[in-house]
């Protein structure tokens, strides 16, 4: 079922990067020497490549990976880049075009001799065959050139079936339920029922052990017919079963025919309107009237028109919905915009009640109200939920574990968790990078993986869980692990550190992250040749999250990345300290307590409080900040969860709620990083947003090195 | 109340795979082991569902079938024999005694409890 939208998902994309390759390699004419422009072909090739593969677009996958292979030679410097295979490689980027759109079913099949063409032509640019890794590679999968579009894709579009169902009279003598029946096709998916009943007798003849009723189904679904058929096995040598494909646009088309029939009459004077409307009375009532059908019979037939004329519209439905595409950056100024209203209205606001006019209060309440309901319409727009993204990498995980003889199960946990459109759009490449690498290099083989004593069956878990204001993506494999060791050597060998470097474990492991580092010895289809993890990297950074990686030999290996929600608006807690004011993420907010002199003795000089009976340890932001001044008697603490844990943060005066409209803080301070932006207070004043985990962070690093220094 | 369903059949095999996947799915089984066995057990309590294998001694699942169809309580119950492939002929036999369907042996448990609910809802 998911296979159609998966397919359009991987088309999609392969069109964009394709007309993102065409600009690359025609600037690369221009300036053949430019090795970013050379990595940025061998990556867009790369990712078709891999995309490819685990959509099954296997056909597409092999040719690209000899294009890839003999880009990846002009990477490493053997081979120039000349005018001859830029001219071979724009000559493939268009077969690989023409063979996307035979797979979407909207082209010619792709030309195969002109794939073997440009295999040729690029195999003779390679200096020596052999070390090209890739050279015999797409010939060793055998021989996909007599069927070049295995990949039709399955149409998957639901069908409208109609059922003529007319049990004979004595079925229930065979133990048949024939509304059980009617359940199971409810089950197939959508199911209009109408009972025919004309055949009922008066109730002094009714006959209670015989069947008069039969049944119309109009039932739509992604099911072929013989599936219906499977419902009545049992019966169907005592019924009439009668079932129809009702074709939408045989039937389309026949309605606006008719209804143009009465248009073209009128107008050319034949009939006036009054005749004509007595002549388009419901055309069922007409019927009823001269006695040709039963009203059963018309209303088993507005019922199809009706199924046929919801499913129509359901169509247009979604692709009017799905072709309403607006430009990011119109989104972005939009987001702006209301930025720049919240921040007026919030002035508006203090100026109204300054002012004391209960109408221009009233006014500014209402202003109040639709702002925020704007604000919170613009950033739903930009809001998806990632399952659809977690969805892709099951055909993944199943085609590419296959393919390398692997059993992997893939788990998914929290799909529900929202991010912005922008961020969930880039985090596709990143996440195929990872699973690919841990289906690769991470899961082991099932012999090895029951040597070792473990379930044979590899496990993927993909989770997503919202920690304060940051979303955790956590790709977890139960695999080899790391070797600190080897990832070392590797290192020292690629020249990326020294021999004499000492590493910790987890600085061994930052090393995947490097450019050109990868431990595979061999290169296989599934995760190439170390293009992954240093992009993965920086695609993170590019969206303002973080990396990070965790393994123990021999049990597996966890990437986390955390990604801040990036919205331009949050709702955030206006805090106060000596007449400075910050504001803190609400969504990790838990609650606000007292603290007072007492609380304070009572902790012996340790920064805790007791909660409920849960002691909550706390930062002084007066402190940490060297805000100076005294703090007044009963200070407010302000409990939040950071990294799933409790953390109270102390302030003079908690003033409330505040919509934070963030504002990056310029050059000056991109050190200071306990602050993830700034805020435009109603009265024109400034406000730093705390980012609360970094904060503690610092507190805990500061903490164990005083423990450190005896 | 869960709802009795009885397994006809000499083999003991059959007749504990079928209980084992029944009672497993909620429903009490009772169990016999002929055609005048069940139908006689069929007579002391009521049953809501028959499942009989067709080749049994004394009374054969034909039979039995016909004589259930007889008696009162048995008219609409759903009756569902147990048929092998090469007994296409036998199939119509049961279906014109009045069985509601049948399950071609041999079978995974899912497949039986598939056309339970398919004939008792």
């Amino acid at each position: 079922m998911n296979v159609e939208i998966d397919t359009s998902a991987f088309t999609e994309e392969a069109y964009e990067l394709l007309s993102e390759l065409e600009d690359s390699l025609l600037e690369l004419e221009a300036a053949p020497q430019d090795q970013e422009l050379i990595s940025r072909v061998f990556r867009a090739m790369h990712t078709i490549k891999g995309s490819g593969a685990m959509f099954g677009f296997d056909a597409v996958a092999e040719f690209t990976h000899e294009v890839e292979t003999v880009f990846d030679m002009a990477r490493n410097g053997t081979i120039p880049v000349t005018k001859p295979l830029i001219d071979l490689t724009l000559a493939a980027r268009d077969q690989i075009r023409a063979m996307l759109d035979a797979a979407a079913g909207g082209g010619e099949p792709a030309d195969q001799n002109n794939a073997n063409r440009i295999i040729a032509g690029l195999r003779a640019l390679s200096p020596e065959k052999k070390s090209g890794g890739g050279g015999g590679h797409a010939a060793g999968h055998g021989a996909p050139a007599g069927k070049p579009q295995a990949q039709t894709p399955d149409t998957n579009e639901p069908h409208i079936f109609r059922i003529r169902f007319t049990p004979n009279p004595d079925i229930f003598s065979s133990g048949t339920n024939p509304l059980l029946l009617l359940n199971e096709l409810r089950e197939l998916g959508d199911c209009r029922v109408v009972a025919r009943t004309e055949k009922l007798p008066d109730f002094d003849d009714l006959d209670a052990e015989v069947c008069y009723t039969g049944w119309e189904i109009f039932l739509t679904a992604e099911i072929g017919e013989n599936a219906i058929r499977d419902v009545f096995i049992f019966v169907e040598d005592e019924c009439d079963i009668n079932i129809r494909l009702l074709d939408r646009d045989q039937v389309m088309r026949d309605r606006e025919e008719s209804k143009k029939l009465g248009q073209i009459l009128l107008e050319r004077g034949d009939v006036n309107s009054n005749e004509l409307e007595k002549a388009l009375l419901p055309l069922g009532d007409r019927l009823v009237q001269a006695g040709v059908v039963t009203p059963d019979k018309v209303r088993a037939a507005l019922t199809e028109q009706l199924v046929i004329q919801e499913k129509h519209d359901k169509k247009k439905t979604a692709e009017t919905a799905t072709s309403v595409r607006v430009p990011s950056d119109k989104l972005d100024s939009l987001v702006d915009l209301v930025g720049e209203l919240v921040t007026m209205q919030a002035r508006l606001n203090q100026t109204a009640s300054s002012i004391g006019d209960h109408t221009l209060q009233l006014i500014a309440e209402e202003v109040e109200r639709l702002t925020a309901e704007l604000r919170d319409n613009t950033m739903s727009i930009r809001m998806l939920t990632i399952d659809t993204t977690f969805n892709k990498f099951k055909r993944l995980v199943r085609d590419l574990s296959t393919e390398l003889g692997k059993e992997i199960e893939l788990i998914t946990a929290g799909g529900e968790t929202e991010l912005d459109k922008t961020v969930i759009d880039q985090l596709n490449d990143p996440l195929v990078h990872i699973i690919r690498n841990s289906i690769d290099h991470g899961v082991e083989s099932p012999e090895i993986r029951r040597a070792h004593g473990k379930n044979p069956v590899g496990k993927i878990t993909l989770a997503a869980i919202h920690s304060g204001a940051s979303v955790l993506i956590r790709v977890e494999d139960d695999g080899a692990g790391l070797d600190a060791q080897r990832l070392r050597a590797k290192g020292i060998e690629k020249g990326l550190l020294s021999p004499d470097d000492e590493l910790t474990e987890k600085e061994a492991f930052q090393l995947i992250f490097a450019a050109g580092f990868s431990t595979a010895a061999k290169i296989t289809n599934v995760s190439g040749r170390g293009v992954g993890m240093d992009v993965v990297r920086r695609s993170i950074e590019g969206l303002r999250g973080s990396i990070d990686v965790n393994s123990v030999l021999g049990k597996g290996t966890t990437i986390t990345l955390k990604l801040p929600l990036t919205l331009a608006i949050i709702e955030g807690l206006l805090v106060m300290v000596e007449g400075e004011y910050f504001v803190l993420p609400l969504a990790a907010v838990e609650e606000c307590v007292e603290l007072s002199r007492e609380d304070v003795e009572k902790a012996h000089g340790r920064h805790v409080i007791n909660v409920r009976g849960e002691i909550i340890p706390y930062i002084r932001i007066r402190s940490r900040f060297e805000i100076g001044g005294s703090p007044p008697e009963i200070e407010q603490i302000v409990i939040s969860e950071v990294d799933e844990k409790r953390i109270g943060f102390v302030v003079d005066k908690v003033v409330g709620q505040h919509q934070t409209v963030i504002k990056t803080l310029g050059k000056n301070f991109q050190h200071s990083e306990e602050f993830s932006g700034a805020t435009i207070l109603g009265n024109g004043g400034v406000a730093l947003i705390l980012d609360l985990t970094k904060m503690v962070r610092y507190v805990e690093e500061e903490e164990n090195r005083e423990l450190d220094v005896p | 109340m869960p709802k009795t369903i009885m397994t006809v059949d000499d083999s003991s095999s059959v007749r504990q795979m079928v209980g084992m996947t029944l009672k497993g799915a909620g429903f009490t089984v009772v169990e016999a082991v002929d055609g005048v066995d069940g139908l006689n057990k069929a007579k002391a309590s009521n049953m809501d569902m028959i499942i009989t294998d067709l080749n049994m001694p004394n009374m054969d699942g034909i039979a039995l079938i016909t004589a259930l169809r007889t008696l009162p309580n048995y008219k609409f119950t759903p009756i569902v024999m147990l048929t092998t492939e090469s007994q296409a002929t036998r199939k119509q036999e049961g279906k014109t005694a009045g069985a509601t369907g049948w399950i071609v042996k041999p079978f995974k448990p899912e497949q039986l409890l598939e056309v339970v609910k398919k004939v008792l809802g």
